[in-house]
């Protein structure tokens, strides 16, 4: 069993203005098979959440707590997130030029596991993945993610998700820029990481669209840093035909 | 002397004039152009009047099946060959000092498998070297050749490049010197018609390489790749001075240099020079050095320069970079729960395994590598 608990979470990042609070006092918890949705409107600080609990050196925490298993990430490297369970599908996956796609999700699994992969299920077990998230088996020869499409760097972000099998993931916007299709096949990888293997998933969106395809069970509106309201399902069809409108004035206040 | 080209005379700080006789090339101050970014003090007197004398290298030349590699006496035919003049002053004293030539000669139409090596160790002798090396890419050849330079030693020599009517050519001068070695060499390449050139240095060791690589073309349709990787580590001077000078219509030139520094007081310089001639009509040139700066106290200068005489070309351009470690890399490696050391390992192997695979010597690949680990291993790994 794994959870993920973040409490009265504040974050700020500095500006030209001096530092600028982003994150006011985020509170929720993430058990073992939850899938949350945290959907608000632009600069309601919903990626800062998802890069300051992966640990991004651009944020910092300046009050409560988030925990995996009682274990205190904000304590732990930006590595020894992912190492204790901790994956971060990125809005904006970053190139690195002349590392094959191969090269790195060996070395990445390495990491986590501690130990080389068995080199026969590995290989097997890689274009397994990359077939059902519809990448070409010549994919791994590429660069991570030069010249990869908006679509090929969402899929390979899932691609991730199944191989290093982390405990709990945070999905930032893997929505944003994809086409149906592409959306389906990314949420056919999610819903595989969900289902099959029971495992919590805190998914980021600005759009209900996904939510098509993904079904949480928790939806949290996120607005001014925290969440102004949590519901199920039901909420996302609210936010659907009302928009945010209702909370940002709320905040405004 | 003339030029062998028939193209207009053009004036450009880009092309200095050349000449044989020393008494056009003044002892330099640093004050020039040409020699603002080298320490003069740290050539061990080449650009004055440092004597020149037998034995500072010995070489080593491995011909590959159907390479002709012979000696000939200074006076020789193939010596200026390929049309160079020196345009400096260590280049010029290199000239009229160096006692003969080393030829490498690849016959018309012969397809050579494998590098043909020659290998220049340097023997911790006293008194500098002058050397002297013309490769001759006959017509319609295919082949690859190797110059390689370790040891201890300080080194002036010019070589010679022809590449004829449609031969392909790969030349690679890899300076893998001792750490107190000097070496200023000076290396130019007539490419001609429809024919192809790759060239590539390497420069690892040393305490000071000067390394001046130019190509010029006989006639129209020729290509050149100039390709340059270099480490530079602490106190080292790493110096590549490049000019294509497109002398030719429909000709094209692809250059890019990538190095890392580390380490108090490393210092790379890259200049590079394309000049377009008003007769070099319908041209397509790319230059690119990018910089890796891997430590705090390191000096990278990095210099394009683009001189244009006719608008009639196909495309022109330059991109120049001197970063350090990109955060963003880092943290998405790192987040994948790749150690910090682990994913700079990466980064670092990453920048440079682009143009390996590029350079694309296969004798060469595994040697490359393991060089850049082991450059790693000096620093970047120890530091955290």
């Amino acid at each position: 069993m794994s959870t993920l608990e973040i409490n009265d979470l504040h974050v700020s990042v500095a500006t030209e203005d001096g530092d600028k609070e982003i994150l006011k006092g985020v509170t929720l918890t993430i058990k073992d098979g939850e899938t949350h949705a945290i959907m608000g409107p632009n600069g309601s600080g919903k990626s800062t959440l998802a890069y300051s609990i992966a640990g991004h050196p651009k944020y910092t925490v300046t009050g409560g707590t988030v925990t995996l298993d009682g274990d205190d990430v904000l304590a732990m490297s930006v590595d020894e997130r992912a190492r204790a369970g901790l994956f971060l599908a990125m809005q904006y996956p970053v190139e690195v030029p002349g590392v094959s796609v191969s090269n790195f999700l060996r070395t990445a699994k390495t990491a986590i596991d501690g130990e080389a992969p068995k080199l026969r299920t590995w290989v097997k077990d890689v274009n397994a993945t990359l077939q059902k998230l519809d990448l070409d088996a010549s994919f791994g020869t590429r660069s991570v993610n030069e010249g990869f499409s908006g679509g090929e760097k969402k899929r390979h972000e899932i691609a991730q998700l199944e191989l290093l099998d982390p405990k709990v993931a945070i999905l930032d916007e893997t929505d944003s820029g994809l086409d149906i299709d592409a959306l389906k096949v990314v949420s056919d990888g999610v819903n595989r990481f969900i289902e099959d293997k029971d495992k919590g998933v805190l998914l980021i969106t600005h759009y209900t669209r996904i939510l098509r395809y993904i079904t949480p069970d928790f939806v949290h509106v996120f607005v001014n840093g925290k969440v102004a309201e949590s519901g199920g399902p039901d909420l996302a069809d609210e936010l659907e035909a009302n928009g945010y409108d209702k909370y940002v004035s709320a905040a405004a206040v | 002397m003339s030029s062998a080209l028939e193209v207009d005379k053009v004036i450009s700080h880009l092309h200095p004039e050349g000449s044989f006789d020393l008494a056009d090339h003044p002892v330099p101050t640093g004050r020039e152009e040409v020699w603002r970014f080298t320490p003069l003090k740290r050539l061990h007197g080449l650009h004055q009047e440092a004597p020149f004398g037998a034995g500072a290298c010995t070489v080593e030349v491995s011909a590959a099946e159907g390479v002709v590699v012979e000696q000939v006496a200074a006076d020789a035919a193939e010596r200026g060959l390929s049309g160079l003049v020196p345009t400096d002053r260590v280049s010029a004293r290199a000239w009229a000092a160096a006692d003969g030539a080393t030829v490498v000669r690849i016959p018309q139409d012969a397809v050579v498998e494998g590098a043909t090596t020659i290998s220049h160790t340097g023997t911790g002798a006293e008194l500098a070297g002058a050397g002297h090396t013309v490769i001759i890419a006959e017509k319609f050849s295919r082949s690859t050749v190797v110059l390689s330079f370790s040891g201890s030693a300080v080194l002036a020599d010019n070589i010679e490049i022809i590449v004829e009517d449609g031969a392909e050519l790969t030349v690679v001068s890899l300076q893998d010197w001792a750490d107190d070695a000097v070496h200023h060499s000076t290396q130019h390449a007539s490419v001609g018609r429809d024919a192809s050139l790759k060239h590539v240095a390497v420069s690892f060791g040393g305490d000071l390489v000067r390394h001046d690589a130019t190509a010029s073309y006989a006639g129209p349709g020729g290509s050149v790749e100039m390709l340059g990787m270099y480490f530079a580590d602490e106190g080292q001077h790493i110096e590549h001075r490049l000019f294509v000078d497109h002398t030719a219509p429909h000709t094209k030139s692809n250059v890019i240099y990538k190095g890392a520094l580390q380490g108090q007081g490393a210092h790379a310089v890259w200049i590079g020079n394309v000049l377009i001639r008003k007769v070099a009509e319908g041209i397509e040139t790319y230059e690119e050095n990018r910089n890796l700066v891997l430590t705090d106290g390191c000096q990278a200068d990095s210099v394009p320069n683009l001189e244009i005489e006719t608008g009639e070309i196909e495309g022109a351009g330059h991109a120049s970079a001197i970063g350090r470690f990109d955060d963003n890399q880092l943290f998405y490696l790192r987040s994948r729960g790749i150690e910090e050391n682990e994913a700079r390992r990466l980064v670092v192997h990453g920048f440079f395994n682009d143009l390996i695979r590029k350079i694309d010597v296969p004798a060469l690949e595994e040697q490359l590598l393991a060089t850049v680990e082991s450059e790693l291993e000096k620093n970047v790994l120890k530091a955290f």
